[in-house]
C-alpha cells in the first residue's frame, strides 16, 4: 500500500511541479497516438462503410482480415514496420526509424482495422430499410453513405474511443520502431517499462496515472461527443 | 481519395517535423545496464551540448546490439562481450575497438543464502553449487553481455543449466533481478545496475571479486565502408567523447555520491590485457 501512496505522491509531484520532462512524454504521447487515431478514422471509417454496405466477391474474406487486424499483437506490428523502416528495408531511405513519425505509422496499423472493424459493426447493425428509403428518396450514393455514417455516429464514435486506447496503451511497437529515446521518442508507456526496470517504482506508478488521467481526459471528451444531445432512455 | 493520400503524407512527415537534417541523428546501439545505471543519462546530454549532435540511444541486450551493429542499423556500439565483439571487427563490420570502462559482474542471490555460496571464492564454485542445490537461477536467457558471461560460467563449471530451477526472464537486468527478488533465487548481475535498483532489493552479493567476473565495456564503429548509410562522422564524435577527458571524468564519477562507490571505473586509454593483469 505504501508504494501506491508514493506513486500517487509522485504523479502529484510529477503533475504540479511542472517537470519539463513529463509534459514533454505526456504531449508526445498524445500527439503520436491522437494522429494516428486521427489517420486511422481517414482509413477505417470508410472502410468499414464500404465493407458494410457494397457487395463484391472476396467481402467476407476481407471482413475477416479486418476482425483479425483488430487484435493484432503490437509487437508483430512493431516488428513488421520496423523490418520495412531500418535502413536496410524498403522503406529505410527515408530514415524513419526511431522518429515519432515511425511511431504514428505502426500505432495507425494498430489503430485503424479496430476502427474499421467497428465501423462495419456499427453500419451492419442499422436497419437495412433505412438504406432503402434514403435511396428512394432520392439521395445519391454519398449522401447515403454521409447520412449512415451520421445515424451510426454513437458506434463510430465507441470506434475511435477503442482506437485510441489500443494505441495509447501499447508499448511493444512504440519500443521496437521508436526506441524509447528521451526527448525524441519517450512516450508514457516506454517510460513506465523504463523506470519499473531502473527501479524507480514511484516514479513508475506516478506516471502510469498520468497516463491513466490522460487517457480518462481524451475518452472523456470523446464520450461527451457522442451522448451530445441525445436524451437519456427512460423506461416507461 | 488523392487528396485523403496527400493529406496522409503531409500528416506523418509533419510528425517527423522538429527533426534536423538526418546526419545530426547519431544512433548509439547498447546495453541495458548503461541506460538502468543512469549512465547515458549523463553522458549523452554533456555530448549533445558539446557536439551538436543528436544521439538515438537504444539501449538492447548486448547480443541485439552487436546485431544492429552487423546489420548497419546502428552508427556506433556501446557493449560488454568482448569475445563477440572482436568476431564483429574480424568480419569487418565494426572498427576503432577502444576499451571505455570496467566494472564487474557479482553474483547476488536471497539473504538466506540457500545454496551456501558465501565464502566461495570462484565464480565457477558457485555456479556448481547453485545447480547442486536446485535453488532458483534467474537468468537474462537475452543474449545480453551478462547473459554471455553466465553461459560461459556454467561451462566453466561443468554443470548443466537445466531444470526447473534454471528461469529466464528474456529482460534487461533491472527486470531480471526484480524477477529474482520475487522467486527467491540467485542471479548474474553487472554491479553497476545492482546498485542502483538495490533499495528495492532483499538480494545481497553472494560472491565477488572472483577474476572472471570482470565486465569490460568497448565502444566501436559501425564500419562505414561496409555500409554507406552509417552516419560515421556522428559515431567517430561520440566515440572520442567518450575517450575524451571529459566523458571519462563523467564515466568515474558517476555513483560514487549516491551509493558510495563509482559505478564504473574509466580506463580509456588502457587495453584489454593490462586491465586482466591489474586483477
Amino acid at each position: 500500500m505504501e508504494a501506491i501512496w508514493q506513486g500517487v505522491k509522485a504523479a502529484v509531484h510529477l503533475l504540479f511541479s511542472g517537470d519539463p520532462e513529463t509534459w514533454r512524454i505526456t504531449f508526445l504521447t498524445l500527439r503520436v497516438s491522437g494522429l494516428a487515431t486521427l489517420i486511422s478514422v481517414l482509413l477505417g471509417v470508410p472502410a468499414g462503410v464500404l465493407l458494410a454496405l457494397t457487395r463484391f466477391p472476396g467481402r467476407r474474406v476481407l471482413i475477416s482480415l479486418v476482425n483479425t487486424g483488430m487484435a493484432l499483437p503490437p509487437v508483430v506490428v512493431g516488428l513488421w514496420v520496423s523490418i520495412f523502416l531500418w535502413r536496410s528495408g524498403p522503406l529505410g531511405f527515408l530514415q524513419l526509424m526511431y522518429t515519432p513519425a515511425a511511431m504514428v505509422i505502426a500505432q495507425t496499423v494498430i489503430a485503424a482495422p479496430v476502427i474499421a472493424g467497428f465501423t462495419l459493426a456499427g453500419i451492419g447493425q442499422l436497419d437495412p430499410q433505412l438504406a432503402m428509403q434514403l435511396t428512394a428518396l432520392g439521395a445519391s450514393r454519398w449522401q447515403l453513405y454521409r447520412l449512415l455514417v451520421r445515424e451510426a455516429r454513437l458506434s463510430i464514435l465507441a470506434a475511435v474511443i477503442a482506437g485510441f486506447g489500443a494505441v495509447v496503451s501499447e508499448v511493444g511497437a512504440s519500443t521496437m520502431v521508436g526506441g524509447n529515446i528521451p526527448g525524441q521518442t519517450r512516450v508514457l508507456t516506454t517510460a513506465t517499462v523504463m523506470e519499473v526496470s531502473k527501479g524507480n517504482y514511484n516514479l513508475a506508478i506516478g506516471i502510469s496515472i498520468v497516463l491513466l488521467l490522460l487517457a480518462y481526459a481524451v475518452t472523456l471528451s470523446l464520450t461527451l461527443l457522442q451522448q451530445r444531445g441525445r436524451q437519456p432512455w427512460v423506461m416507461r | 481519395m488523392r487528396r485523403l493520400v496527400l493529406l496522409l503524407v503531409v500528416a506523418v512527415l509533419m510528425a517527423g517535423c522538429g527533426g534536423k537534417p538526418s546526419n545530426v541523428d547519431v544512433i548509439l546501439a547498447t546495453t541495458t545496464s548503461t541506460q538502468d545505471s543512469g549512465l547515458l543519462d549523463v553522458l549523452v546530454p554533456l555530448f549533445e551540448k558539446q557536439s551538436g549532435y543528436r544521439v538515438k540511444t537504444i539501449a538492447v541486450g548486448t547480443g541485439q546490439a552487436l546485431a544492429m551493429g552487423e546489420k548497419g542499423e546502428a552508427d556506433v556500439l556501446l557493449v560488454h562481450a568482448p569475445a563477440d565483439e572482436k568476431k564483429l571487427v574480424d568480419a569487418g563490420f565494426a572498427i576503432e575497438r577502444k576499451l571505455v570502462a570496467h566494472n564487474d559482474f557479482v553474483i547476488v542471490g536471497p539473504k538466506n543464502d540457500p545454496a551456501l555460496v558465501k565464502g566461495t571464492k570462484a565464480a565457477a564454485d558457485a555456479m556448481k553449487k547453485i545447480a547442486g542445490a536446485q535453488v532458483p537461477f534467474i537468468s537474462r536467457g537475452d543474449d545480453s553481455g551478462t547473459h554471455k558471461k553466465e553461459l560461459s560460467l556454467w561451462k566453466a563449471a561443468g554443470v548443466k543449466n537445466e531444470g526447473k530451477w534454471y528461469q529466464q526472464t528474456g529482460q534487461g537486468m533491472g527486470q531480471t533481478l526484480n524477477v529474482a527478488n520475487e522467486k527467491n533465487g540467485y542471479t548474474l548481475t553487472d554491479r553497476a545496475t545492482y546498485l542502483t535498483v538495490r533499495k528495492n532489493l532483499s538480494l545481497e552479493i553472494v560472491l565477488e571479486g572472483d577474476a572472471s567476473l570482470l565486465n569490460i565495456y568497448h565502444v566501436m564503429l559501425v564500419n562505414p565502408a561496409r555500409y554507406s548509410k552509417v552516419n560515421a562522422e556522428g559515431a567517430r564524435a561520440f566515440h572520442g567523447f567518450l575517450l575524451s577527458t571529459e566523458g571519462q571524468g563523467a564515466i568515474g564519477k558517476l555513483g560514487a555520491d549516491k551509493y558510495g562507490q563509482p559505478l564504473f571505473f574509466a580506463d580509456g586509454g588502457k587495453t584489454e590485457e593490462q586491465l586482466t593483469a591489474i586483477k
